[in-house]
C-alpha cells in the first residue's frame, strides 16, 4: 500500500472544482485508496502555481493538472504515485 | 467496443448530418400523427416546439464540439503570450477575438486576469479579453443562428467585438492602475512546467468533453427557452409589446441595459426571452442591448473581479461596457 497521497484542489468554488473534487473522493473510495484531499480557494496561493485555468490539481505539492477535469484512468494513475 | 477518438469522431459527424437532415421530414410526420386540431392555438405552439427544439440542440451539439476542438490549440499561456508585445489599440483588438477563441469560465476571470497584468500585459487589452470572452460564446451565437438566422448572429458578433475593443481602449486610457488591488501586483507565480502537446486524440477528446460539459449544463434552459417562445408565440398578441420596448420608446435602450447589468443568466437562458421580445414588437436593437448586458457584465461577475480591483475601478468597468451597449442598441434601433 503506497502512502496517502495528499491532493489539493485548486478553485475559488465554480462547479468544475466541486466536480473534480468529487470524482476523486468517489474514485479513492472505489478504488479503496487513501488520500487527503484539500480545496484551496486562497487567490494569492493558487496563483502561487502560475495557473490561470481552474480547477487546478497539485498532488503531494506537484502541479498535476488545470482547466480540465482528467479521466478517471489518469486521475488513479496519478493517485497510485505514476505519471 | 474501444475506438479510438478520432473514428469516433468521425462516426459521431456522419451520425449528426444523418440526424440533420431526417430531421425534417421527421417532425413533419410527427406532428401530422398528432390528434390536433389544424390552425389552433395550441397546435401551432406544439409544431413549433417540435420543429425548433431538436433543430437547436442539434446544431449547438456540433459547434460546442468544433468550438472544443478549435480550442484545444488556444490556451491562455498563449493567449498571453501573443499579447504581451502588443501596442494598445492593436492590443484591444487582438485580445477581443481571442476572447473568442480561448477556453474561459467565469470562475477562471481572476486567475487570468492576474496571470495577464502579472506578464505587463496593458489593463486596457486584459479587459478587452475579459469583455469578449462571456459575451461572444459558440452558445449565444449558435442559439442567434438557429432562431433569427446568419445576418443577427453575425450583427452579434461584430457589435459585440466592436464593444470589447472600444471599452477595453477607453479603460485602458482612464490610467486606471491604481485601481487595482495592491497584492496583484506582488504575486510572483512559478512558470508553469506542464508542458501540453494535444495529440489529434487529445483534441477530438476535448471536442466531446466540451460537448458533455456544455450541453449538459445549457440543454434543460433552451428546452425552457424555447417552450417560452412556443407559448408567447401562440397565446400572447403581437405588438403586445411594441409601446414599451419599440423603437418609439427612446428611453427603453437605457432601461433594458439597467435591468439586464445586474441579472445573469447563460447565453441559452436568454436568447429565447429574446426571441419572445422581437416576436412581440420589441425593436431589434433594444433586444440586443438587453442580451448583452445580461451575459456581459453581471452582478455575480463583479462580486468575483472585486477580489483584485477596486470598487471605483468595478464601476468604470460596469459604466464603460454599459455604455458601449446602450450605443449600440440605439444604433440599430436607428438603422433598422
Amino acid at each position: 500500500m503506497p502512502e496517502k497521497v495528499k491532493v489539493q484542489v485548486l478553485g475559488v468554488g465554480c462547479s468544475r472544482c466541486r466536480a473534480l473534487e468529487e470524482k476523486i473522493r468517489s474514485l479513492a473510495a472505489k478504488h479503496q485508496l487513501s488520500v487527503d484531499i484539500e480545496r484551496v480557494s486562497d487567490l494569492r496561493e493558487i496563483m502561487q502555481y502560475g495557473i490561470m485555468m481552474t480547477p487546478g490539481l497539485v498532488m503531494d505539492g506537484v502541479l498535476k493538472s488545470y482547466g480540465t477535469i482528467p479521466s478517471d484512468d489518469q486521475l488513479l494513475a496519478w493517485i497510485k504515485g505514476g505519471p | 467496443m474501444n475506438f479510438k477518438p478520432t473514428w469516433r469522431a468521425v462516426f459521431f459527424v456522419a451520425a449528426w448530418v444523418i440526424v440533420y437532415l431526417a430531421l425534417d421530414p421527421a417532425t413533419s410526420s410527427l406532428v401530422s400523427l398528432l390528434p390536433l386540431p389544424s390552425g389552433s392555438k395550441l397546435t401551432e405552439a406544439i409544431r413549433f416546439f417540435l420543429y425548433e427544439a431538436p433543430k437547436v440542440l442539434l446544431l449547438l451539439t456540433i459547434v460546442v464540439f468544433v468550438v472544443g476542438i478549435i480550442r484545444s490549440y488556444f490556451s491562455p499561456e498563449r493567449t498571453r503570450q501573443i499579447l504581451g508585445k502588443r501596442s494598445l489599440f492593436l492590443g484591444n483588438i487582438l485580445a477581443s477575438m481571442l476572447g473568442i477563441v480561448t477556453p474561459f469560465c467565469s470562475c477562471s476571470a481572476v486567475p487570468l486576469f492576474i496571470g495577464f497584468v502579472e506578464t505587463g500585459i496593458p489593463l486596457g487589452v486584459t479587459f478587452s479579453f475579459l469583455i469578449a470572452a462571456p459575451m461572444i460564446n459558440e452558445v449565444a451565437v449558435v442559439l442567434l443562428f438557429g432562431l433569427f438566422g446568419w445576418k443577427t448572429a453575425l450583427i452579434y458578433v461584430v457589435t459585440g467585438l466592436a464593444i470589447a475593443i472600444s471599452s477595453g481602449f477607453v479603460i485602458g486610457r482612464l490610467r486606471v492602475e491604481r485601481f487595482v488591488e495592491d497584492w496583484v501586483y506582488a504575486v510572483k507565480s512559478r512558470n508553469l512546467t506542464l508542458d501540453s502537446n494535444p495529440t489529434r486524440d487529445d483534441r477530438v477528446h476535448a471536442g466531446f468533453d466540451a460537448v458533455r460539459d456544455i450541453v449538459s449544463k445549457v440543454w434543460l434552459y433552451v428546452l425552457i427557452g424555447i417552450g417560452v417562445g412556443a407559448g408567447v408565440h401562440g397565446y400572447v398578441p403581437e405588438n403586445f409589446l411594441a409601446g414599451i420596448m419599440g423603437k418609439s420608446a427612446w428611453w427603453s435602450v437605457p432601461v433594458s441595459v439597467l435591468i439586464g447589468v445586474p441579472l445573469y443568466s447563460n447565453a441559452a437562458g436568454i436568447i429565447p426571452i429574446v426571441h419572445a421580445l422581437l416576436e412581440k414588437g420589441a425593436s431589434l436593437g433594444t433586444a440586443l442591448a438587453f442580451m448583452m448586458s445580461v451575459i456581459g457584465l453581471s452582478l455575480p461577475e463583479t462580486i468575483i473581479l472585486r477580489k483584485v480591483l477596486k470598487l471605483p475601478l468595478i464601476f468604470i468597468f460596469v459604466g464603460v461596457v454599459a455604455t458601449g451597449i446602450t450605443i449600440v442598441g440605439y444604433l440599430f434601433n436607428f438603422i433598422y
